[in-house]
């Protein structure tokens, strides 16, 4: 079952054109990878699939509602989340504050203005829920600020899940982290996926061993255009995106 | 958890302290109080919108004028003179007056989100300024002693019935406004605004929708400055343009920064020390505002998060 379909994106800066023709569609218990090297167009991509930016043409189409340009907050309520590729979080809330917020607006509490948001049980049970998959429960009283570079990655990426979306988009969730720790966070992801009940993950990494090592399925972007649309071992005997989006032959 | 029982130790004794004032005080201090009480509700409000939203407003007295100039409307104009009735209607008047100015001003943030702010404030200025007929012009209008819960303590003088029955009315608002204001950042809604103070695109990934809480933000603190505003044109006895022009804005903003914004109680203990700053200074040299200008110097430099933050030892939000 397709969740979300992009089809023939455009998008133009200027004159600069940073997508033609793009058309995509990622299904229920897919995990789709895109690919491809600097300015291939990753970054806008995501912005017009997350309805951040309005495609120059063409249409985002997210369980059968258009939802091109209409914003992240209307994509969230939908069941489309995301994370950052650099650290995103509230320095000045604590690790319990992050997830509530996100936990908050799933519920549609955020405009009960004189409730008292600690005696919200289902607030409270929301947060230790994502908490717990994420290794956060003895962290809640921290503040953003003072977590290390990894955990603040992974507290994005949390409060993301708290939305318990339908569909979460990672924009490079292990850059910054060390090889050694990438698979265990991607480990920690994807369980956690399973377990909030996310159909889909849209991933862009860099980092090929973990692009391989999880998609499904991979897109590999170049100047803007879709190079490829396969499984792994499709992309692997693809000389030219070989070439042009992974560099070197891999042995 | 020794530590915890210390705010509320504090609490109470400043309660009653403020509740002593008129009785050991005497009236000079009595009444000095009295723009206290209007201003700490006046910047409770405002510290919604900046130290919990993160948007500064430099034309907060805009609303602070609406009251006043509402209250004197009402008294003086319409001969109604429920104190109680007029709370109601500066706060009604500050919602119709903030839906349309708040709507364009909530489009932006930072300086362009202050600038605009005060850009209304001294438009209102102007219009209280100019409109003669209409607001007295800078001769102002007068604002009638009110009924007190329909009481008209007529047998008490001027001096009497501020330091008596207002006195105390003026303290039991200023602890109701905290009240809700208490309720209003300890809420959802209030962890919401305090998202998107620090981070508002991260927030809308999240759901919050920003313009419109930051909107909302904007009502509560203009409802909360009418209030004020009425507060303290009752003592004056006189609504007139300098409450609404930029200067008196600047010194709300002084206040919040003096107090701290970084903290509930700072706005309240911002507007007190101002008070009583400003009656010493004042008294003192005639150029007392050469003296605030240092003050606010040292409190921007050396004490960013305000008297409270030094009262707290280290500045903290909220929950």
């Amino acid at each position: 079952m397709a969740l979300l379909t992009a089809t023939h994106v455009r998008k133009l800066y200027g004159s600069f054109c940073a997508l033609e023709d793009v058309s995509l569609t990622v299904n229920a218990g897919e995990f789709v990878s895109i690919i491809g090297p600097n300015g291939a167009g990753k970054t806008t991509l995501v912005n017009v699939l997350t309805g951040l930016l309005a495609p120059t043409a063409g249409t985002v189409r997210f369980k059968d509602e258009d939802v091109a340009g209409v914003g992240p907050v209307r994509l969230a309520r939908l069941g489309l989340a995301r994370s950052f590729q650099l650290v995103n979080v509230f320095p000045g809330l604590t690790v319990a504050e992050t997830l509530a917020v996100a936990v908050v607006s799933r519920l549609g509490r955020g405009t009960r203005l004189f409730a008292a948001l600690d005696r919200d049980t289902a607030v409270r049970d929301g947060v230790c829920a994502v908490a717990e998959l994420f290794g956060f429960n003895d962290k809640l009283t921290r503040p953003a600020r003072t977590l290390p570079q990894g955990d603040k990655k992974l507290l994005d990426v949390a409060s993301a899940f708290a939305l318990r979306p339908e569909i979460i988009l990672l924009d490079e969730p292990t850059s910054g982290v060390s090889t050694r720790d990438k698979t265990a966070i991607m480990d920690v992801l994807v369980q956690a996926a399973t377990r909030v009940g996310i159909k889909a993950i849209i991933q862009v990494e860099h980092d090929m061993d973990i692009v391989f090592g999880y998609s499904d399925r991979i897109i590999a972007l170049h100047q803007g255009r879709v190079l490829a649309d396969t499984t792994p071992d499709g992309i692997r005997a693809d000389a030219e995106v070989v070439a042009t989006v992974i560099g070197k032959p891999r042995t | 958890m020794r530590g915890a029982v210390i705010p509320y130790v504090a609490g109470a004794a400043a309660l009653f302290l403020t509740a002593a004032v008129p009785f050991v005080g005497g009236a000079y201090y009595a009444t000095l109080m009295l723009p206290f009480f209007g201003y700490a509700v006046a910047l409770l409000g405002m510290n919604l919108l900046f130290g919990y939203t993160g948007l500064l407003s430099f034309g907060h007295a805009l609303f602070i004028a609406l009251g006043a100039y509402t209250a004197a409307y009402l008294t003086s104009g319409a001969g109604v003179l429920h104190f109680e009735v007029v709370l109601l209607a500066a706060a009604v008047v500050a919602v119709v007056v903030a839906v349309p100015v708040g709507l364009l001003c909530v489009r932006y943030v930072k300086i362009y989100f202050g600038m605009l702010t005060l850009a209304f404030g001294m438009l209102f200025y102007s219009f209280l300024y100019k409109f003669y007929h209409l607001t007295g012009g800078d001769e102002g209008m007068r604002v009638l002693r009110p009924l007190l819960l329909g009481q008209p303590f007529a047998g008490l003088g001027k001096v009497q019935f501020l330091t008596g029955p207002y006195y105390f009315y003026g303290l039991t608002l200023l602890l109701l406004a905290a009240a809700v204001m208490w309720r209003l950042v300890h809420s959802p809604f209030g962890l919401c605004l305090r998202s998107i103070r620090e981070n508002p695109e991260k927030a809308e990934y999240v759901g919050v929708r920003v313009r419109r809480f930051r909107f909302y933000a904007f009502l509560i603190a203009a409802v909360f400055g009418a209030v004020g505003g009425v507060l303290l044109a009752v003592p004056t006895g006189l609504a007139d343009p300098l409450l609404a022009y930029w200067t008196h804005s600047g010194n709300l903003v002084f206040m919040l920064l003096l107090g701290g914004f970084s903290s509930f109680f700072g706005p309240i203990l911002g507007a007190f020390v101002f008070i009583f700053l400003q009656d010493v200074v004042m008294s003192a040299t005639p150029y007392w505002r050469f003296v605030f200008g240092a003050i606010l110097a040292l409190v921007v430099i050396f004490f960013p998060h305000g008297l409270m933050g030094l009262v707290e030892g280290r500045a903290r939000m909220g929950a």
